[in-house]
């Protein structure tokens, strides 16, 4: 798509400033890049915008003879559905507290990694197996671990408490899966931050006699904003889509569901396309909203706007 | 002095120690479980009684994980090598050469990354029944490669950036063309990073479920962490642990090894496409 509208001679203002050399360029910059923005055109593209056409008719894929136009009614059912919601909350719940929780460990971690004395290989080569495990593995290691008569942390709680069965229990369990799981690439990313901060700044704070918390957050935390704020994007935009977790934990049962589990009950048991993409479409719509927050409130740099520099 | 030193030094070894068994613990679990016999699977130690290769010759003796373990190791290479491809393509122009639309793909690219998968799948699930590739190896593939590509793309053109300019330069004035300057010049310079993505790729594939559990119905495509969620059947209490937990650590293994043998530059890959710049 990108290989048509070449700098054609007719226009010689600029085709008479262009080198042979600047136009070869282009073409072949042009040409690298075509086949990576067809695949994701094709395959991103092309079905979310099939999804809204999908979620704006009644197509119920065990009786779908009876599709129609509806409009706008399955936006209707969904945002007026007691399930949204609560999916809706529960996602935002666990996005908001574990993003939390894991920049708070994230940054000790990473300061660990930056500062330790020895065996700075080991830790790091440590952190990174959470971030390269499967998240099924360590979802159902985390499941065995809470079921009780099986597992060593059941057994640290009161005989007959199974937390995987209780709401809010669950929740927290979840979350802890979760943060396991992602607050090595949130360290990581903050240490990549660490390594911006001139250790001569440091030096000459320490001189004047800052402490170690005024150094942390007068000086490091200032020019590590950056940083912070890619990582957040990243992990926040992650979290909302939990689903792996979540499946293999609890699957959803007793009021765990987020919205990425809603909207795959409703395609796979209730074998709605209509209502599953209206729901599509509503998750696609959040995570856009949040994106926009965070780059124009907060002021992120969208990772890759390095080339502005 | 020196006892100030060695308490220093003592502070961070419980520090480390307490980081690596932070991040070891939860792996160390399923480890065990999977070499306990049933008899004393749920006696909650740590360290298994009777070590036994139980769990992993069940698994290996059935066709629903071996198949599942051919469909895992094809499925993420052949989406690796596509997305590594056209990524070092894109990377090379976006760091390398200067053409209008580059933002574009850029913008691009961030979208994707940020996409929520569950959106993909009613659609995919409609599109890939309708073309006829649901439950076949293209039907995961494609998407795999799509959602990986934004990775491969920004790592890649981070790595090609630190990549000496002068030489292509110089194999320029010696004549030879962009497209020459990048087969010959920059390929072989820019392979280590090529690597290193190639790695985050492949465990970015190795890692997904969601696609996996929507987009196959059958033992013909499914991936093994898909596989290992039908181990469990319905109910949650009358599983196959042992069987689950023996093929958990099978599909940890390689990336265990990726992880051991190439730490540095798993570090460098990951982040220097967020943050550097």
């Amino acid at each position: 798509m990108s290989t048509r509208a070449e700098p054609t001679e007719g226009k010689t203002k600029g085709g008479k400033a262009l080198s042979a050399g600047a136009r070869q360029e282009r073409r072949l910059g042009r040409l690298l890049c075509a086949p990576a923005v067809l695949v994701m055109t094709a395959v991103t593209a092309y079905p979310i915008g099939y999804a809204v056409y999908l979620s704006l008719q009644r197509y119920d894929l065990r009786f779908p003879a009876q599709a129609e136009f509806v409009g706008l009614s399955n936006y209707g059912a969904v945002l007026s559905s007691p399930f949204w919601w609560d999916a809706f909350w529960v996602t935002v719940f666990l996005t908001a507290v574990s993003v939390a929780i894991e920049l708070v460990l994230g940054m000790g971690l990473a300061l660990v990694m930056h500062r330790t004395l020895f065996a700075r290989g080991t830790v790091r080569t440590a952190v990174l197996i959470p971030y390269g495990i499967v998240t099924v593995v360590a979802a159902f290691s985390w499941q065995y671990a809470w079921t009780p008569e099986l597992g060593y942390l059941a057994e640290l709680l009161p005989s007959g408490d199974a937390p995987l069965t209780e709401q809010w229990p669950a929740l927290w369990l979840i979350v802890l899966a979760e943060v396991w799981k992602t607050t090595p690439f949130m360290a990581l990313l903050l240490l990549a931050g660490l390594a911006l901060v001139p250790e001569e700044t440091l030096k000459a704070a320490m001189v004047d006699g800052a402490t170690p918390w005024q150094r942390f957050t007068k000086v490091m935390l200032p020019l590590m904003k950056p940083a912070i704020l890619v990582a957040l994007l990243f992990r926040t935009l992650d979290a909302f889509r939990i689903f792996d977790n979540i499946y293999v934990l609890t699957a959803g049962a007793h009021g765990t569901g987020s919205l990425s589990i809603l909207g795959y009950d409703n395609l796979f048991t209730a074998l709605n396309l209509g209502i599953g993409s209206a729901i599509s479409v509503l998750i696609f719509l959040c995570v856009g909203i949040i994106a926009f927050t965070f780059v124009k409130l907060f002021g992120a740099a969208a990772p890759g706007a390095e080339v502005k520099r | 002095m020196a006892a100030a030193g060695t308490s220093h030094a003592t502070r961070w070894g419980v520090v480390n120690v307490v980081v690596v068994l932070y991040a070891l613990f939860p792996v160390w679990w399923i480890v065990a479980l999977s070499f306990k016999d049933p008899g004393t699977l749920t006696d909650g130690d740590y360290i298994p009684r009777d070590w036994t290769w139980e769990n992993y010759r069940g698994i290996f003796a059935t066709s629903e994980f071996t198949r599942a373990l051919v469909n895992s190791i094809g499925i993420a290479l052949i989406a690796t090598v596509i997305a590594v491809i056209l990524g070092t393509m894109a990377a090379y122009a976006v760091a390398r050469l200067r053409f209008p639309g580059k933002r574009l793909l850029i913008g691009m690219s961030l979208l994707i990354a940020m996409f929520p998968p569950i959106s993909l799948v009613s659609p995919l699930f409609d599109i890939e029944r309708s073309i006829g590739i649901f439950d076949t190896w293209p039907g995961l593939i494609i998407p795999y490669m799509t959602f990986s590509l934004p990775l491969a793309i920004y790592t890649l053109s981070a790595f090609f950036r630190e990549i000496p300019w002068d030489l292509e330069k110089a194999a320029k004035v010696d004549g030879a063309t962009p497209a020459q300057a990048f087969r010959l010049v920059i390929v072989p310079l820019a392979a280590p990073g090529v690597f290193t993505t190639a790695i985050l790729v492949f465990i970015f594939c190795w890692n997904d479920f969601l696609f996996a559990i929507s987009l196959t119905s059958t033992e013909s495509a499914r991936t093994v962490p898909a596989a290992i969620a039908f181990f469990t059947g319905s109910s949650q209490f009358q599983q196959p642990t042992g069987s689950i937990a023996a093929a958990a650590v099978v599909i940890t293994v390689p990336i265990i090894i990726f992880v051991l043998l190439f730490q540095r530059r798993i570090v460098a890959g990951l982040t220097s496409g967020a943050v550097k710049g």
